[in-house]
């Protein structure tokens, strides 16, 4: 089946409806997506949306940019820090306009909170920043998306997975998708296609990542040439509820909560003395993994399943039920404690990829280091790297990404269908597609996927992690290659037709596999230590050699590696302290 | 934990009816039922059908009835749903909408209701250049609505959609309706008007309490029904004077 659309939409999160709701005004536009609209994973964002307002106290956009560049280890291209910074307070305003319900101040203002790394007068003291509707601001800002996309009745398929993305030469042409209702294959023909398609977090045992966050968009492009950018650099939350994974947002600390070891030290006090608990999760993170090691989790084995307490019972019944609620109801229902009375037990949960498809600052993508555009592809969001985080994303800055560059994305690709013409999509697109779903369905004794799912996920826990070396991550890099191997042997029991969710769990496991060996390469390669990629045989950072962004494609098995210039043009790299 | 999960099966291609199909599985007390799902289509049946994705309650794509009650299956934990004398649990989809397969339902309906009554902010004024304001306390009243998660829970609970009229329009979308009629900064009262004020809007229901029984989000939602019900009689004495 053939559907045609002046431009393609992949994914219904906050990047992927904003980008639609601009993009719609002048184009016909589809917005595909493998979940219902509305369960996208932008929901599950908890704290709040940066932006300089100064609602509660002084606050200027150049601090937030500068937070953020410092904040993402001087990898950040300086130039989209200040575009990020200066239209986050538009772009909050206009959230507001749409109905989103933010917490108000007294005086009927938007409320501001404190967050991880925001700062007043580059770096002075934690400023209030995070704009925040509750605990549930992703939630918010998700469910006001799609309500604005009802008014302007934007098209959408839901649960159609993504198999591949057509590129010819330097021009994207459509995608090729499977309708989970009925085993049929749909190629999407379209003068332009953007990925909003989200991270690659399931790649990791223990992560605040829905199930559908598998990566296909940064998958797809990677095998079809396109190169990915910054995959090394991967963000490890501080606080994950134990085991589980499920987030604990920064809004806890943002409102006074205090993480704790077994002997009841606040930590952070050795780690980040000005920031304390508020500085960023990579340093926050490795406080913990560190305490942890030492013996000071909470079981005192320092295994890797040990944790710390996050202490918010003396924020009182009041703060915790009206400005945290959602982590009260989940402290409750899988922990059985209640964070009024007692604190809770977390430790750090693979949380967000700051690296992705590299794109400029109009969400267009570049297929190359002199920045050669594809014509019709555009990326934005978490899939996506502009590079607005650099080596290490603050808090809320993700939501601020996805409503600023989805906008930016939108409106180019709106510009960009009207003035060209469709291109010819050969008719036979989707025959490679038909042949592997086939060949799948024949295969009977393959490996168990779940096999190889776990032995990735443990894996990329245990040595592509927090902490990194070079031998633990050569022998990740080894496994990858082996369960690679193994997938290509891997069958579908169910052959049914309607509605099998198996074949798509085998597709995802293809596309999970590409990211982490991508991962996995890149940060072996980076013989340095930076924001999140922390590398215990090269502990410190670099600059002489890897102040730049990494640019690699997938060959085959093969990484070929190429590098891009960071903007610093605003602010010379210092050393990071908090 | 040894339990026994029933769980109905249907596949439209080779079932004529939905029937029953025992999976017998070793649990802890305090796994998410979502969990021991995904369990049992990795380790035993991978046919097995059903939605997920945040797996902590904020996405809404698995609700479904467990032991004649709607849940979603990752903020229920086995201990919640078995006890010592009985550990069998019975999984069943959604009541009220139409049957895709195994634990899956169509979903359109719902969100056609949904989008019917124009869950969307209205106001004609242009915005001001900063935020509108909003105080604390009108802000509070809108919380419950908001927090809403479309999950259709309510939606498979209400006895009126069950045994009555299942054109109802549902308690998920007037509470949607509710969202915004009580939101300070909307003016749609009169646009969303004949679309609950009509035989199957917002009158149809007659308080059972179901909805709110069920709600996962923990929403008050009979209440919200009935205060509404009461501001359009309000609001048409008002108009009509």
């Amino acid at each position: 089946m053939i559907k045609e659309y002046d431009a393609v939409i992949v994914g219904a999160g906050g990047a992927g409806l904003y980008a639609a709701l601009e993009a719609s005004k002048k184009a016909k536009i589809a917005v595909l997506s493998k979940l219902y609209p509305v369960r996208s994973h932008t929901g599950a964002a908890q704290g709040g949306i940066g932006a300089a307002l100064g609602n509660v106290e002084e606050d200027k956009p150049e601090w937030h940019a500068f937070d953020t560049v410092k904040g993402g280890d001087y990898l950040t291209d300086q130039d989209a820090a200040l575009v990020l910074a200066e239209e986050a307070v538009r772009a909050v305003y206009d959230l507001e306009h749409r109905g989103l319900p933010f917490s108000r101040t007294p005086e009927g203002k938007i409320d501001q909170r404190r967050f991880g790394g925001h700062t007043r007068n580059f770096g002075e003291a934690a400023v209030r920043r995070s704009c925040y509707a509750a605990d549930r601001t992703g939630h918010m800002i998700l469910q006001t998306l799609y309500q604005q996309c009802i008014k302007n009745e934007v098209s959408f398929y839901n649960e159609v997975q993504l198999l591949d993305v057509l590129l010819e030469g330097k021009r994207c042409t459509g995608v090729i998708a499977y309708d989970l209702a009925t085993g049929e294959i749909i190629t999407f023909k379209a003068k332009a296609v953007l990925f909003a398609n989200g991270g690659v977090g399931r790649m990791f045992r223990v992560t605040s990542n829905a199930y559908a966050n598998t990566g296909d968009g940064q998958a797809l492009l990677a095998r079809r040439g396109v190169p990915l950018e910054d995959m090394e650099f991967f963000q490890f939350h501080p606080t994950g509820i134990r085991e589980m994974g499920i987030l604990i947002t920064e809004g806890v600390r943002g409102e006074g909560g205090i993480l704790r070891n077994s002997t009841g030290e606040r930590f952070m006090e050795r780690y980040s003395p000005t920031m304390l608990d508020l500085a960023p999760r990579d340093i926050v993170s490795r406080a913990i993994v560190t305490e942890i090691r030492a013996g000071h989790g909470i079981k005192g084995d320092g295994q890797i399943d040990d944790y710390v307490f996050l202490d918010a019972s003396h924020l009182g019944r009041e703060v915790i039920e009206s400005k945290l609620p959602e982590i009260a109801d989940f402290v409750r229902t899988y922990l059985d404690i209640d964070p009024v009375e007692s604190p809770i037990p977390v430790h750090p949960t693979a949380h967000y990829a700051m690296g992705g498809i590299p794109t400029d600052l109009e969400g267009c993508v570049i297929a190359d280091e002199k920045g050669t555009k594809i014509d019709g592809l555009y990326a934005a969001g978490e899939c996506a790297c502009v590079s607005v985080h650099g080596a290490n994303r603050l808090g809320t800055n993700s939501l601020v990404d996805l409503i600023v560059f989805g906008r930016r994305a939108g409106i180019h690709m709106g510009r960009f269908v009207q003035e060209s013409n469709p291109h010819p999509v050969s008719p036979d697109s989707a025959a490679s597609i038909e042949a592997q779903i086939k060949a799948l369905k024949k295969r009977k004794n393959g490996p168990a996927p779940e096999m190889i799912r776990k032995r990735m996920q443990n894996s990329m826990m245990a040595k592509v992690g927090i902490y990194r070396n070079g031998r633990d991550m050569a022998e990740t890099v080894e496994e990858l290659r082996e369960l690679r191997q193994m997938y290509r042997e891997v069958g579908c029991p169910d052959l049914s037709q309607a509605f099998n969710t198996a074949v798509l769990e085998v597709f995802d496991l293809g596309h999970r596999l590409e990211n982490p060996y991508i991962t996995a390469v890149w940060a072996l390669n980076r013989e340095e230590s930076r924001g999140a990629h922390a590398r215990e045989d090269f502990p410190e950072r670099d600059d002489t050699n890897w102040l730049k962004h990494t640019l690699a494609w997938l060959e085959g098995e093969d990484i070929r590696f190429g590098y891009k210039p960071v903007d610093i043009s605003r602010w010379e790299p210092k050393p990071r302290k908090y | 934990m040894k339990v026994i999960l029933e769980i109905q099966r249907y596949d439209p291609n080779q079932n004529i009816e939905p029937y029953f199909q025992s999976y017998e599985m070793e649990t802890q007390p305090e796994e998410r039922l979502l969990t021991v799902l995904m369990r049992i289509k990795q380790e035993l049946d991978p046919s097995l059908g059903f939605r997920k994705s945040c797996a902590h309650g904020v996405c809404g794509s698995d609700a479904m009835v467990v032991n004649g009650k709607e849940r979603l299956a990752c903020k229920t934990l086995i201990k919640d749903v078995v006890t010592d004398i009985d550990r069998s649990i019975r999984v069943e989809p959604l009541q009220t909408l139409p049957l895709q397969r195994d634990l899956m339902v169509d979903q359109t309906h719902f969100f056609q209701n949904y989008m019917q009554v124009k869950p969307f902010l209205i106001n004609p004024d242009s915005p001001p250049e900063a935020e509108r304001l909003q105080s604390p306390k009108e802000r509070q009243q809108i919380d419950e609505g908001t927090s809403c998660i479309l999950c259709a829970s309510c939606y498979s609970a209400c006895p009126i959609i069950q045994e009555k009229n299942p054109d109802f329009l549902g308690p998920a979308a007037v509470i949607q309706a509710a969202r915004f009629l009580d939101d300070s900064r909307d003016r749609g009262f009169a646009e969303r008007l004949p679309e609950l004020d009509q035989d199957n809007g917002i009158w149809p229901c007659e308080n059972h309490f179901e909805c709110t029984r069920v709600c996962p989000r923990g929403i008050k939602i009979t209440k919200t029904i009935n205060l509404t019900k009461r501001s359009i009689t309000k609001y048409k004495d008002l108009t009509l004077s």
